[in-house]
């Protein structure tokens, strides 16, 4: 793509989001559509991010918080389970954790070079002095 | 259809005004989003007219400004309609940010341009200042000298403006007042027969396309600018004038009435021209036949199609003269005249040896009178005669006080 020449491509300031003719957009999962190689959805940001949540789901009650205030559309839920971050497109903010409401929080934010496996095997206790 | 068709007798008494507002009915124009400036208000005011009175299906949009106007011309454009605007002036002067939003985003919109002076100090007479202002801005620019011609070159515009090899953007410019409030006699088309030369409106990657959903009005850095500028260049330099011919070509088969990238009159055998745009090209029309009556032999060139510049075109009206005179009602404001300069381009690399001068005229809607161009042909001449330019190469025509000339 960094090749293409002047004459290679459609005219305008414009982008195609999908490839080919979409239907039902709104039913359709994120892995399931044809998204373009324009769309926004295909490029990585995850290098933005200093920080980065990590999800643990021994404590997570799925309330669907952390979906509902996502800027970014980063955490993946399906059938109203929480399944994890999108961690291409997650800017690192924080505001997943900042809305979790368990405790211990089933989301804490870590260095971006932090082991995922050794944090969630240091996870916090719960906090016996919040009620 | 759900409006109402309009009689209208084989020729009306139109000013330029009346004739764009007429054409932009008959074009059935989806969307105008417009504000109001002298003199181009009354197109505005006469689609809306048009539009109340259910002879078009479409939507007036009123907004805050002039660049509130090209904006939702754009958006509309975006989505997927046949869109038109007017303005003159300060206003051309706010929308010009988004006058190279629409033609890099090749949206076909058609913008009636009733050319008048720029502040300061105010002024609200005709001048080129606007259109000049518009030069290098994407545009397809015509150039109309007369009310016809502004009926006409409403209806080559959509046609140019909206073919898929195309879509570009284009003006429609006449001259403030002594066009757009002066009524003359205009060849009307039949509703029907005006319509169809434009035809349905066809769109392309719409954003009202659900089903091709598209991102407008991206942004690219220096990977991929260049790329897109270069592109809309090659358009307008390779594509754009053949298109126009060619609607030149359909327009005469439609209406009789033939139009030219350049406008040629008296030229087949004229030792001396005048090249010009808007309602100077009449006078000096009438001019150029009477230095004839007195053993000059004398002619015109017109320009038609400002953008694209017909470069090659331009070069071949003017092989054979001795002498040239450019005319530019805009001050160059530290420069030659825009005319002087692009004309000069056009003849430097060819055999001719004709003698080019510069003139600067007609600011604020200064008149530009006969007197005045008998005056400029007999210099001309004096310069055919001497074999060299004996003034200044940039004058002053019709300015108070000493003499002024540069160069």
């Amino acid at each position: 793509m960094a090749k293409t020449g002047w004459n290679e491509f459609e005219i305008g300031a414009m982008l195609r989001s999908f490839d080919g003719k979409i239907d039902d957009i709104a039913g359709t999962l994120q892995e399931d559509r044809a998204y373009s190689k324009n769309n926004s959805f295909m490029a990585s940001v995850a290098d933005w991010r200093i920080i980065k949540p990590v999800f643990n789901k021994d404590f997570c009650i799925d309330c669907q918080f952390c979906w509902v205030y996502c800027p970014d559309i980063s955490i993946i839920s399906r059938d109203k389970k929480m399944v994890g971050i999108d961690m291409d497109h997650c800017k690192g903010c924080g505001i997943c954790v900042e809305v979790c409401p368990t405790n211990p929080k089933s989301l804490l934010m870590f260095p971006e070079q932090a082991d995922e496996e050794t944090e969630l095997a240091n996870w916090p206790a719960k906090d016996e002095e919040k009620k | 259809m759900a409006f109402d068709k309009m009689e209208l007798r084989e020729i009306e008494v139109w000013d330029g005004n009346h004739a764009a507002a007429q054409a932009m009915r008959q074009c059935q124009i989806d969307v105008v989003a417009a504000y109001p400036i002298t003199p181009s208000t009354p197109i505005v005011e006469g689609y809306a007219k048009f539009l109340a009175d259910n002879y078009v299906e479409g939507e007036f949009v009123m907004v805050e400004s002039e660049h509130a106007a090209m904006s939702g011309c754009i958006g509309a454009a975006a989505a997927g309609g046949r869109v038109a605007t007017a303005t003159s002036s300060q206003g051309f002067a706010l929308m010009v940010e988004t006058l190279y939003q629409a033609s890099g985003m090749r949206l076909p919109i058609v913008l009636n341009v009733v050319n008048r002076a720029l502040a300061a100090p105010l002024n609200v007479n005709g001048d080129h200042s606007d259109m000049y202002l518009g030069r290098d801005s994407g545009w397809i620019q015509f150039d109309a000298y007369c009310p016809q011609e502004a009926y006409d070159l409403n209806f080559i515009a959509f046609k140019v403006a909206e073919d898929h090899d195309i879509r570009l953007p284009a003006m429609v410019h006449q001259d403030g007042f002594m066009t757009s409030h002066t009524a003359q006699g205009v060849k009307t088309l039949s509703d029907d027969e005006a319509y169809g030369f434009v035809g349905d409106f066809k769109p392309m990657n719409d954003m009202l396309d659900f089903e091709h959903p598209v991102t407008h009005g991206v942004q690219t850095e220096e990977d991929w600018h260049f790329e897109h500028k270069a592109r809309q260049h090659n358009d307008l330099m390779t594509k754009v004038l053949p298109k126009i011919e060619k609607t030149f070509e359909d327009f005469a088969k439609l209406s009789g009435r033939k139009y030219n990238l350049v406008e040629r009159y008296d030229m087949d055998d004229a030792d001396v021209c005048v090249v010009c745009m808007g309602t100077s090209v009449e006078t000096a029309r009438e001019v150029a036949g009477e230095m004839r009556a007195q053993g000059i032999k004398a002619g015109v060139v017109g320009i038609r199609v400002l953008r694209p510049f017909p470069f090659m075109q331009i070069a071949a009206a003017l092989k054979d003269v001795k002498a040239i005179a450019t005319l530019d009602r805009s001050s160059p404001n530290g420069a030659a005249g825009m005319l002087f300069n692009e004309i000069a381009g056009c003849l430097y690399n060819t055999d001719t040896k004709a003698l080019l001068s510069g003139y600067v005229y007609g600011l604020g809607g200064r008149d530009l009178t006969k007197k005045h161009l008998v005056d400029l042909y007999k210099e001309l001449q004096a310069n055919v005669d001497a074999g060299k330019v004996t003034t200044p190469l940039q004058q002053f025509i019709g300015v108070r006080g000493p003499k002024l000339s540069f160069l």
